[in-house]
């Protein structure tokens, strides 16, 4: 997985609340058994004119400049909600967005986000409006940087605000580590478990099938 | 301090602690589905790890299969086959359990699992799909994941995972009739929002649990994850005992009274503390209906569509006003009465045979309204033939009510069927968000009863005015 530790880039403000996955990318975008090509199908509701062209809705943030260079997002609460398609992320990731902040998550966004490299930041909707209202006023110069070595988020005018991550993801995501590779080294412990849970619960172990 | 069944589980089910607040859990059951298992068996075989354990891993086609009649592994979803048969080679070659088309097992993945005896009380059960919460029904812990995940709980049987808050709602009172399990999660819902329940584990106890029958309590966790949960669990008590016994995976005579004896000790303790409580008087309750794009957008089928203006909160009034807009309807509205051009009654919410027994006791001697496309999806192949068996399928089909294969079918537009640009629907399904069902669709949830009444009145109706009801 690819590494994050700092990113300086165009943040794109998204004010919605309850952005769910099927809005992130619609199911009917998730076309072939894949994590890419998905990029062009990103918002494809409401980043084009009608449902299936490709004509752009000119209105749609990521449709104007700057922001079709934005690697950060911000949105409302509850971002990513709905639908565990982590193709929601893998979408986002290979159009170019690299971090998002929001006052909160849906759960099995927010662990798909650190899985792949992109870092969801959890801080209080008001920074985010206050950020918003700057970025309008000035959306070729404002920058955001995403500083997960310090857990800050500081934005180009000076200002900056902390945001806390829970170390395992912030480990994850600085390492660029892969998730197997570390659970099996605890391999023992997890052969260790199995053998002591199947004298407990004997009826959770099927007997294995003939092939 | 008592535990609570959560606090049980989790305690039960740790590998190890990994500090900061995650544990290691051993993950008793993974299900897989073509729409999202097809990517993570795939992700596995390109990263050179097999599956450990694939006697208890399980995989159905449900998402993208085509629900007409003589199917095929042709789908109207464009590209849909690839899914189909990529599952089912990556299935073969992993050895795990395959439900495929054809199997009189198959059908949509949480309708099957506890069906099948595969979702138990107090096993930890993931599968790549947001709903798995359902099987909190049976005082599972079963949650939702992404696909690298799926991955990893494949490769090593165990997730990492930071225990959540714990929250338990209790629903106290009787239920009015008209008023269904899939009522009071709706409410619920309406009432503390679709964030409501971020970052909980929520118990759902109180006396109008108690008495609800099995399947009424998978429609009730069903949307747990609607509310924002990362689950949702009822503790399980003879009903569910009842309920498992004698299924094909479930623990067979010789071993049943040890896994009795162990899923007593499951229950909240008394004395046991949550992070929140909430309690709900259930007996004032009517029948819900959603208004707008998310679940929370909803209320009683008296009310009428609340006033954008009235809402203090700038990000909940823009994002009510986007609803009315992409819903076409004014503020102030009716809801009952509003005419609808389809109903739907499917999905892993409630698609199960008691859902299909009610809706046909309550369609008896109707004719769904003129202009009506009304469409029945039964959850599972067994849900079908049992469905058959008691002559459900025709009282659907005299009505005007297509009846179908099982799967998800339209309880999410995969590209191929939907209901058509701009046309309302009302639909036994949990989401009702832009496009769900089919671009720009406008769903209203409610349930199968509503769903029936609607139907037939051609119009959202309130189901304790059906006549011969
Ligand atoms: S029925 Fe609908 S909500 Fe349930 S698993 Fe299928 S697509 Fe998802």
């Amino acid at each position: 997985m690819e590494k994050f530790t700092r990113l300086t880039a165009i943040a794109a403000p998204l004010l919605r609340i309850n952005v769910d996955t099927d809005a992130i990318i619609p199911s009917r975008e998730m076309k072939r058994v894949s994590k890419t090509g998905l990029a062009e199908g990103l918002f494809a509701g409401w980043r084009y004119q009608s449902p299936g062209s490709r004509a752009e809705n000119p209105d749609f943030i990521l449709n104007r400049e700057p922001w079709r260079k934005a690697q950060i997002l911000l949105s409302g609460i509850n971002f990513g909600c709905g639908s565990s398609r982590e193709h929601a992320v893998w979408a986002l990731h290979e159009w170019g967005i690299r971090a998002i902040l929001a006052p909160s998550f849906g759960s099995i966004f927010q662990g798909n986000c650190v899985r792949n490299g992109i870092v969801p930041v959890v801080i209080d909707n008001a920074v985010i409006e206050g950020l918003a209202r700057k970025i309008e006023a000035d959306p070729h110069g404002f920058r955001l940087t995403v500083d997960l070595e310090n857990c800050r988020v500081s934005s180009s005018q000076g200002e900056s605000w902390p945001f806390t991550i829970p170390d395992a993801d912030r480990e994850m995501l600085l390492e660029g580590l892969d998730s197997i590779a570390v659970t099996l080294k605890r391999d023992a412990a997890i052969l260790a478990y199995r053998d002591r849970d199947r004298v407990r619960r004997p009826w959770i172990y099927l007997p294995a099938r003939d092939k | 301090m008592g535990q609570t069944i959560i606090d049980k589980l989790w305690a039960e089910h740790t590998v190890a602690d990994l500090g900061d607040g995650a544990t290691l859990l051993y993950i008793d059951r993974i299900f897989l589905h073509e729409r999202t298992g097809s990517v993570a068996l795939k992700g596995l075989e390109t990263a050179g790890h097999t599956v450990r354990h694939p006697e208890q891993v399980f995989c159905t086609m449900d998402h993208i299969v085509d629900t007409t009649p003589g199917r095929t592994d042709d789908t109207r979803m464009p590209g849909g086959r690839e899914f189909i048969t990529s599952t089912r080679a990556s299935a073969i070659a992993a050895g795990i359990h395959l439900f495929d088309l054809g199997d009189d097992r198959q059908g949509i993945v949480h309708v099957v699992s506890p069906e099948q005896g595969i979702a138990l009380p107090g096993v930890t059960l993931v599968c790549p799909d947001s709903h798995t919460c359902t099987l909190g029904g049976l005082g599972a812990l079963a949650w939702g994941i992404g696909s690298t995940e799926g991955e990893h709980a494949l490769a090593t049987k165990t997730l990492a995972v930071r225990k959540p808050r714990s929250m338990r709602i209790r629903f106290e009172g009787q239920l009015q009739p008209g008023v269904y399990a899939k009522d009071l999660i709706l409410h619920l819902i309406s009432r503390f929002g679709a964030s409501g329940g971020s970052g909980y584990a929520i118990e759902f106890a109180g006396s109008a649990i108690r008495a609800l029958p099995i399947e009424a309590r998978f429609t009730l966790c069903n949307m747990a994850v609607e509310f924002g949960a990362w689950t949702g669990i009822v503790a399980p008590d003879e009903t569910t005992f009842e309920y498992v016994r004698g299924r094909p995976f479930a623990p067979g005579p010789a071993i049943w009274d040890q896994a009795v004896a162990h899923w007593r000790t499951l229950a909240t303790d008394a004395d046991a503390v949550f992070d929140r409580e909430i309690e709900i008087d259930c007996s004032q309750l009517g029948p819900h209906i959603t208004w707008g794009t998310s679940p929370q957008h909803g209320g009683n089928i008296g009310d009428a569509v609340p006033d954008p203006a009235a809402e203090p909160d700038q990000n909940r009034r823009q994002s009510m006003q986007r609803a009315l807009d992409y819903m076409g309807l004014a503020p102030g509205t009716p809801l009952e009465g509003l005419p609808i051009s389809a109903a739907f009654i499917g999905s892993c919410t409630n698609s199960r045979i008691s859902d299909l027994r009610e809706a046909a006791r309550l369609l008896r001697g109707h004719r769904v309204a003129a202009g009506v496309k009304a469409i029945c999806v039964p959850g599972s192949s067994q849900v079908k033939k049992a469905a058959e068996a008691e002559g459900i399928d025709r009282i659907f089909r005299e009505a005007g009510f297509e009846w179908r294969e099982s799967g998800c079918s339209m309880c999410f537009y995969a590209g191929g069927e939907s209901f058509g640009l701009e046309e309302r629907v009302v639909s036994s399904t949990n989401r009702n968000f832009e496009n769900r069902q089919g671009p720009r669709t406008r769903t209203h949830l409610a349930s199968p009863a509503t769903v029936v009444a609607s139907a037939i009145a051609g119009s959202l109706a309130d189901v304790r005015k059906l006549k011969g009801n």
